[in-house]
């Protein structure tokens, strides 16, 4: 007897980010996950935002990684209130319920914003969703130009896309418009910002961008 | 390497869609830009549904192709190599209409044992 299902594979996982993104809706925090290849730049993104928003609002750092602490001090040293790391023992990617369980480590009445940074890979996280608000993707200069035709899946499920490491412009052939024809084709007007963490261009634009973010949710509109 | 967690998800949702008849056939629909390996799937598959009501049962996977369609000339064309401009009349505002399927489609399950 065939019985039919028609249900996604991971609905499970589906229905505890619904949860997460819920528990952070009340608690008025806006979240972010940051996934990119190894090296593309994603904690020294999260120094940035710490340390070009600290002073406006209070940050908290979830990070996941296969082993060591590392990336939770580096957030830590650079202002973040809460830090705190998730080592995953050998999974690729952070799903929903690693981080409904990490949640409960951080007083979420004392942030105002949440970054999660995943684990350094393109593939895996793409298919958990986390509950996050918005998910972001970090390319990088020496990546190439090819990754979005070399990882669709990936440049199709995000929100924002960061390109950085622009200063090695001059140093490494990459062809942009290649680049952003593949990114355009899979993502169709996708909200992007080139820069850079080492030298800072462009990192104003972004952070702005997070800013109107985080007071939209904070401050529902009054229209 | 997340196929572990994928198919202990497919695991779960068969044995419930089941309820405890034994569970003969299971069918995937996979698009291409899920990025899932079926050999890896089949592997933990074998291991993880012993001394469940999936035990020996078969996976199928329907894979299906990714597809882009043209917002200008709305030609349908496959996704492939690193040109996804539409091969009709190279418009570069395509939209993908295929490939992100990633579900559990039916179970086929054993009535005579059920019964019992």
């Amino acid at each position: 007897m065939k019985i039919s299902v028609v249900e996604k594979i991971l609905s499970a996982n589906d229905r505890i980010a619904a949860e997460n993104r819920t528990h952070l809706d009340g608690a008025g925090v806006y979240s972010l996950n940051f996934m990119a290849s190894p090296g593309a730049g994603k904690t020294s993104l999260v120094e940035q935002t710490v340390r070009g928003l600290k002073d406006r609002f209070r940050l908290a750092i979830i990070n996941g990684d296969i082993a060591t602490s590392l990336d939770a001090d580096r957030a830590e040293a650079a202002g973040a209130v809460h830090a705190l790391q998730i080592n995953t023992g050998g999974d690729c990617h952070l799903d929903a319920p690693m981080l409904q369980g990490a949640l409960k480590e951080v007083n979420l009445g004392e942030v105002d914003l949440l970054i999660v940074e995943n684990v350094g890979n393109l593939i895996c996280p793409s298919n958990f969703q986390l509950g996050t608000h918005k998910s972001v993707l970090v390319a990088s200069i020496p990546e190439g130009a090819d990754k979005p035709y070399k990882y669709p899946g990936m440049y199709r499920g995000v929100d924002v896309l960061i390109i950085n490491k622009i200063d090695l412009l001059p140093y490494i052939p990459f062809d942009m418009e290649f680049f952003k024809r593949g990114v355009e084709a899979l993502n169709p007007g996708l909200t992007t910002f080139a820069l850079s963490c080492k030298t800072g261009e462009g990192v104003d634009a972004w952070l702005n961008w997070i800013t109107l973010e985080v007071e939209t949710l904070r401050q529902p509109s009054v229209w | 390497m997340h196929e572990l967690a994928v198919t202990t998800s497919i695991l779960d949702l068969a044995l419930q869609h089941a309820k405890k008849a034994p569970i003969t056939d299971v069918h995937l629909v996979i698009g291409q830009l899920s990025s899932v390996m079926d050999d890896s799937v089949q592997f933990y598959w074998d291991i993880i549904s012993q001394d469940t009501a999936a035990e020996g049962s078969q996976l199928h996977f329907r894979r299906i192709p990714a597809e882009f369609q043209c917002q200008k000339c709305h030609a349908r064309y496959p996704l492939r190599g690193e040109d996804f401009t539409c091969p009709v009349c190279q418009s570069t505002e395509v939209s993908i209409v295929a490939g992100e399927e990633f579900y559990l489609e039916a179970i086929d399950v054993d009535e005579k044992e059920s019964i019992r």
